[in-house]
C-alpha cells in the first residue's frame, strides 16, 4: 500500500515534470513582434496592429482577440477591389505554419477593437489577448501611438 | 448547295465575333470619369460649420475623398498619406483644398468632423450633408458607398477610398489608389499640379 502510495507520487510528479516543458512551450509558440494600436476618438473603433512568427514546430492557428478596453475584438481584413473600393470584414482563423510569419498593417489585417468603453489615448497602451485554439492565450501589449501613424515607428 | 452552307457557317461566325468584339468593348470600356467641380450640383457643411458646395473650391487645386470617421484602418491611413503628401509637396501645394466628404453623416456631424480633421494637416477640412447630397456627391465622382450591417451603433461602410485629384480650374486631373506608394503617388499630384488646364 505505501509502495503503491510512493509509485503514484513519483509518477504524478514526473508527469508534472513532463507537462510543463510542454505547456511552456504551448504558450511560448509564437513570437510577437512590433505591436501597436492607433489612438481612437470616443467609442469609436481602434485598430491594433503586429507581426506574428510562429517558431514552434507545429501549426499555430489564432482564432480570436480578447481586450477588456472593448465590447468587442476580433481580427478583420480590408480589402480594397478592382473599383477601389475599401471594405472591413472580420477574418475567421488564421494558421500559421511552422516558421511562417504574418503581418497586421494598415489596409490589411488588423485588430479591431468596437464598443471602446475609453478612447485610446496617444502614449498610452492597451492590453489585448491573442487566443488560440489549442486553448493558449498570448497577452500583448500594445503601445497607442498618433491617429496618423502608419506604422510601428509612427 | 454545299457553298451555301459553308458561306452560311462563315457569316454565322462573323457575326459570332462581332457580337464577342462588341461585348468585350462593353465590359473592358473605361468607367466614366469624374464631373468637373463646376458641374457638380451638392451643399454640405464644413467641420467649421459653413455651407459649402464643390463651386467653392474653384481656384486652388484640390483634393476629394471618401471616409468616416468610424473607420479605424483605411482613412486615418488616407488621411495620413495626404499629409505627407502635402508636407513633401511644400509650396507647390500651399493652396490646395483637402476635403473629406462623410459617407456616414448620420454619426459624422460637422462637430464629429471638427475633432477628427484637427488631428491631421490644417489644410484637411471635414464635410457633411444630407443623404441626398451625398448621393450626388458621390454619382458626380463616380465613386460608390454602401451601409454594411443593421447594428444601429456598430455598422460598417464600405467606400471607394481613391483621392480624386482636381486642377483649380476645377476640372479633374487623376485620381491616387488606395494602396499606391508614396514614389507613384507624390510625382502623380506634381504632374497634375503642373499640366495646363483644360
Ligand atoms: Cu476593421
Amino acid at each position: 500500500m505505501a509502495l503503491d502510495m510512493k509509485t503514484v507520487l513519483i509518477a504524478s510528479v514526473l508527469g508534472l515534470f513532463s507537462v510543463l516543458p510542454l505547456m511552456a512551450e504551448q504558450a511560448s509558440q509564437v513570437t510577437v513582434t512590433e505591436p501597436w494600436a492607433r489612438a481612437s476618438i470616443g467609442s469609436r473603433p481602434a485598430a491594433v496592429y503586429l507581426a506574428l512568427t510562429n517558431t514552434s514546430q507545429a501549426p499555430a492557428t489564432l482564432t480570436g482577440l480578447k481586450a477588456d478596453a472593448a465590447g468587442h475584438a476580433s481580427i478583420h481584413r480590408t480589402s480594397t477591389d478592382a473599383n477601389g473600393v475599401s471594405s472591413m470584414a472580420p477574418v475567421g482563423e488564421i494558421i500559421l505554419a511552422p516558421g511562417e510569419s504574418i503581418k497586421l498593417e494598415p489596409g490589411g489585417l488588423h485588430g479591431m477593437l468596437m464598443q471602446m468603453n475609453a478612447p485610446l489615448k496617444k502614449g498610452t497602451s492597451v492590453d489585448v489577448t491573442l487566443v488560440f485554439s489549442d486553448g493558449t492565450e498570448q497577452p500583448v501589449e500594445f503601445p497607442v501611438l498618433g491617429i496618423a501613424a502608419k506604422g510601428p515607428e509612427g | 448547295m454545299r457553298i451555301l452552307s459553308y458561306l452560311g457557317a462563315g457569316v454565322a461566325a462573323a457575326v459570332f465575333m462581332l457580337a464577342v468584339g462588341w461585348w468585350r468593348s462593353v465590359q473592358t470600356s473605361p468607367p466614366d470619369l469624374p464631373l468637373r467641380l463646376g458641374q457638380m450640383a451638392f451643399e454640405m457643411t464644413d467641420h467649421r460649420g459653413n455651407r459649402v458646395t464643390p463651386q467653392d473650391l474653384l481656384g486652388s487645386p484640390a483634393m476629394l475623398f471618401l471616409g468616416y470617421t468610424y473607420c479605424p484602418d483605411v482613412c486615418p491611413t488616407t488621411l495620413s498619406d495626404i499629409t505627407d503628401w502635402l508636407e513633401a509637396l511644400g509650396d507647390t501645394a500651399r493652396d490646395m483644398r483637402v476635403v473629406f466628404i462623410t459617407v456616414d453623416p448620420s454619426r459624422d456631424t460637422p462637430e464629429a468632423m471638427a475633432e477628427y480633421v484637427s488631428y491631421f494637416d490644417p489644410r484637411v477640412e471635414g464635410w457633411s450633408g444630407t443623404k441626398g447630397n451625398l448621393d450626388r456627391a458621390v454619382a458626380a465622382l463616380r465613386a460608390r458607398y454602401e451601409r454594411v450591417g443593421d447594428d444601429l451603433e456598430e455598422y460598417a461602410m464600405n467606400h471607394t477610398a481613391n483621392v480624386f485629384l482636381f486642377r483649380s480650374d476645377g476640372s479633374y486631373a487623376t485620381s491616387i489608389d488606395y494602396h499606391e506608394p508614396r514614389e507613384f503617388a507624390l510625382p502623380k499630384v506634381r504632374r497634375a499640379l503642373n499640366e495646363p488646364m483644360k
